[in-house]
């Protein structure tokens, strides 16, 4: 208890916690949308996107996060075409872009001889998160909340059944679009935290608990959010409590409820059928 | 005043054309099936008529008012349908949003969507989760979401693919009240004999040609005589055939 308290009376603590909770809430909530739709890859592409980004960003001594949001942006929208497409294989797409983009971070990252450590883009650092960097990453978070809130109904519907919706005339491009966007806001947001390569998992975990257990696309919805931010909290401090990496330690909650809501669903099918 | 007329229209899709020369007019409180073998453009068609995809030439056009977003859809379960999480008032919901651009479902689409749910029978289901329904009641869900989407006019994709018979009778004889009390309907169907029994008229299309007639018409023409697998039952046939089988 009083190593919380302690934990708390860091400012960069403090500000990585209203950071985070608002990036895992982000998350859960279009993590659900993205691993319904099948574009749980998505999210690892773009933060591989990402990751591209910044390190040249950084090795150009520009601001990482006014780089990153457009390229990033630019990339969901190319990779959700990508996967509507029936020519390409959507997976195919992601793979390859990503990967290229990984490639042209490390290479920028090596030519320009940058100070940066590489692990605190790949595996994310709180120490990276300034004052400026946390009020624009709330704004953020705060804008894809309120969004996902006024398009809820529409984003259910284009979900469940993109045919009937355009058949019945709802603007279907305009949402898959504006899901785009916000996955793309969340990940960038999300990456300072989290790190390149772990940011998909709050994505996908929450949202695959809660579908083990709920049985309403509002309720997957509410329970994911919960678990995404209680998840984060439990995280956090434990990795300000046992020393590891805050990405990584909260990816390992998220596994770890994963694992729980699973055997629920087991025992309770099981009881089900008897 | 004809509820769609289609004019010398051609479809199909990558610069392909299935269906070339395509006229006839739907008139409102039809019964339309529409059958031919896998590859002859009923799919396009029917994506034509919703507006999914564009065509190629000539005209299709609305009469009685009918808007391109009032058509009411059901279409073929996806894949991904299988392990969503919703309930069946969700999903029913979700065929309101043509109507009124709200951030929130309002009364009168809830009152919509329970009526519809209690036309097709599945009002006691209405909290049930949708993946955890049989094959029957998951297609009278999506007709429930179809008929919130409109008062006119319904398309049907299959709609008794993959249900047992009991199922399908019950789906045909609730597409037929709904018929009844004044819905056109158009349905792609491969089940030819209960779309000859069902049906008003039959627009059965072929790679170079088509037929559009009653359902009575086409069990005397010849590309009806062909694809049916049973024998017309009206009288004269039936006279006709035993004389052919005694000779």
């Amino acid at each position: 208890m009083e190593m919380l308290i302690e934990m708390f009376s860091y400012n960069f603590i403090i500000r990585a916690f209203v950071v985070g909770l608002l990036v895992s809430l982000c998350a859960a909530l279009l993590g659900v949308t993205l691993v319904l739709k099948r574009y749980s890859m998505i999210g690892d592409g773009l933060s591989h996107v990402g990751f591209g980004a910044l390190a040249v960003a950084a090795s150009l001594n520009l601001a990482p996060l006014e780089v990153a949001v457009p390229v990033i942006v630019v990339a969901a929208f190319l990779l959700l075409r990508l996967s509507e497409s029936s020519k390409i294989n959507g997976d195919a797409a992601i793979a390859i872009i990503s990967s290229t983009s990984l490639a042209i971070g490390v290479v920028c990252v090596s030519i320009s001889g940058v100070n940066t450590d590489l692990n605190s883009y790949l595996f994310g650092s709180i120490l990276a998160t300034t004052t400026a960097d946390a009020i624009m990453c709330a704004l953020l978070a705060l804008a894809v909340i309120i969004i996902f809130v006024i398009f809820y109904n529409k984003i259910f519907a284009v979900t469940f059944d993109e045919s009937f919706s355009r058949a019945t005339g709802l603007k279907t491009g305009v949402y898959n679009t504006v899901i785009a966007l916000l996955t793309a806001l969340t990940i960038v947001i999300g990456m300072r935290i989290m790190g390149t390569l772990l940011i998909s998992a709050l994505i996908i975990f929450p949202a695959l608990s809660s579908m083990r257990v709920c049985k309403k696309f509002k309720s997957v919805i509410l329970c994911s959010g919960v678990l995404s931010v209680c998840c984060f909290f439990v995280g956090m401090c434990a990795s300000y409590l046992l020393d590891t990496p805050t990405g990584a330690s909260v990816v390992i909650v998220n596994a770890i409820v994963f694992v729980i809501f699973w055997i629920i669903e087991a025992v309770r099918t099981r009881t089900g059928k008897l | 005043m004809a509820l769609i007329k289609i004019l010398n229209a051609s479809m199909g899709y990558e610069g392909k054309t299935i269906l070339s020369d395509l006229s006839l007019s739907i008139n409102a409180g039809d019964y339309v099936c529409i059958v031919g073998e896998n590859g002859s453009g009923k799919t396009t068609l029917m994506k034509c008529l919703l507006g999914l995809m564009s065509i190629q030439g000539g005209e299709i056009s609305f009469g009685d008012g009918l808007m391109q977003n009032e058509i009411g859809y059901l279409p073929q379960q996806t894949i991904l349908q299988k392990d969503f999480p919703a309930s069946v008032s969700e999903v029913v919901l979700s065929g309101c949003l043509n109507k009124k651009h709200t951030l929130f479902y309002s009364k009168e689409q809830k009152a919509d969507a329970a009526k519809n749910m209690e036309l097709t029978g599945i009002l006691p289901l209405r909290k049930k989760c949708f993946r955890e329904l049989s094959g029957g009641q998951k297609q009278r869900v999506l007709l429930a979401r179809a008929l919130c989407a409109t008062h006119k006019l319904l398309i049907l994709d299959e709609p008794v693919t993959g249900l047992d018979p009991k199922a399908s009778a019950d789906m045909y004889s609730l597409i037929k009240q709904l018929n009844k009390s004044g819905i056109t309907i158009i349905m792609v169907s491969h089940d030819i004999t209960a779309a000859v029994n069902n049906a008003s008229k039959i627009l059965h299309l072929s790679r170079n040609s088509y037929f559009y007639g009653t359902a009575h018409q086409y069990l005397h023409s010849d590309v009806g005589r062909k694809f049916m697998i049973t024998d017309c039952p009206c009288d004269d046939c039936r006279h006709n055939h035993r004389g052919g089988a005694q000779q």
